[in-house]
């Protein structure tokens, strides 16, 4: 267990996840549930446990839309996609951890696609 | 005439002219003046909620502080805009230890601390206008139109730091929808997320969530669905594979007032 990542997380993200009771709200509404290997309450519970190093290297840290359902609808105000964002932080962070770079973006393009696309992609996946 | 500050952001100059030139036409005809800030900077598109983040912060900062320093409330129509300076300002009005380190860097005459009041202009219709004034204006009024409304994520949630509507039963939209004459329509997925940005890296993904958006609207009859979003307008026209029209509600709103053909010409 990486108790220094655990930390920087649980730092980043001003989540407390010990306020968690599982009760899978969170991944039931999550637009994204079916694309993911880790669900939103896993995210929270594997944090707990510090198991943070299979969800630095899951896709599924891309696939959350930042919609904040699990934000607004978690009963006890947990708050998983600020967990969700402080993992993919870390992962992101790391020499050569950009998901997505400027020079991937041309092709990318189509006429309609519009310039918020572009820079929401850029903050989400890349630092 | 009352004078707003207005942000616009990076989309309403570029791919979402439409959403801009009919919140100006219509705002002044509304009696509201809106007014840009010098030099504003792109808001980012999404907010970083995590708490060691503050470079991505400050843009939201220098808007919100123009704001002040003009001494008048903002306005944001883009939903992306407003969810980032939303976001901003409630957390620097709680967060003292991201408030030091945003002002510590920007060195401001005046520390910003969340002073300023910030409008969607959802809310300028509802709040300063209001919507029975609006329908006393309106011209073309949208007979008999059934018009779902699509929220998506960023107008409601969270809805801790955004406060414009019930996240859950949201009527802004539909109060406005009648306002101009037309039938609201309620759907299920009306405050479900389009897919956004991962229309970038997987479109599949954003096929999925944009056509269970549009299939729920048809699915209750509606003639059309509107928005405040560039990047919904995107999702819902490109990747649904549905018919039905997206207007943003800005353009329905110059229409009802009878100000689009001439903010065309």
């Amino acid at each position: 267990m990486n108790k220094n990542i655990k930390e920087q997380v649980l730092r980043s993200s001003g989540v407390n996840v010990l306020k968690c009771m599982r009760c899978g709200k969170c991944s039931a509404t999550c637009p994204s549930y079916d694309e993911m290997e880790y669900h939103p309450h896993q995210f929270v519970y594997m944090v707990e446990k510090g198991d943070i190093e299979k969800l630095m290297k899951s896709e599924s840290l891309y696939k959350c839309l930042t919609c904040f359902a699990c934000v607004d609808r978690c009963p006890r105000n947990v708050e998983p996609a600020k967990v969700v964002e402080a993992v993919r932080l870390a992962a992101v962070r790391q020499q050569g951890g950009n998901r997505l770079t400027p020079d991937m973006i041309p092709d990318m393009l189509d006429d309609d696609l519009p310039q918020q696309a572009i820079v929401t992609a850029l903050r989400k996946y890349a630092k | 005439m009352e004078t707003f500050t207005y942000y616009p952001g990076c989309t309403l100059r570029t791919k979402a002219k439409d959403l801009d030139t009919y919140a100006r036409v219509s705002a002044e005809a509304l009696g509201i003046a809106l007014e840009e800030p010098a030099d504003w900077q792109c808001c980012g598109g999404a907010y970083t909620t995590a708490k060691d983040e503050i470079a991505t912060k400050l843009s939201a900062v220098r808007t919100l502080n123009a704001a002040k320093e003009l001494g008048r409330p903002l306005v944001t129509v883009c939903s992306a805009c407003h969810n980032v300076i939303k976001q901003t300002n409630y957390d620097i009005s709680r967060d003292e230890d991201m408030a030091a380190k945003v002002n510590n860097y920007l060195r401001l005459p005046e520390a910003y601390t969340g002073e300023t009041t910030v409008y969607h202009y959802l809310e300028l219709l509802r709040d300063v206008i209001g919507f029975d004034k609006l329908s006393e204006k309106v011209v073309n009024p949208f007979k008999g139109k059934k018009i779902a409304a699509y929220y998506g994520c960023l107008l409601l949630r969270p809805s801790k730091a955004l406060a414009m509507d019930d996240p859950e039963n949201p009527t802004i939209m539909e109060d406005f929808i009648r306002a101009i004459g037309g039938i609201p329509v309620i759907y299920a997925q009306r405050n479900e997320c389009c897919g956004g940005y991962i229309t970038m890296e997987d479109k599949a993904q954003a096929q999925k969530r944009s056509s269970a958006v549009m299939e729920s609207a048809a699915d209750q009859g509606a003639d059309m669905v509107i928005t405040a979003c560039p990047l919904c307008l995107y999702n819902l026209k490109k990747n649904s594979g549905s018919e039905l029209p997206v207007f943003y509600f800005t353009e329905m709103l110059a229409e009802a007032l009878g100000l689009k053909e001439a903010s065309n010409e």
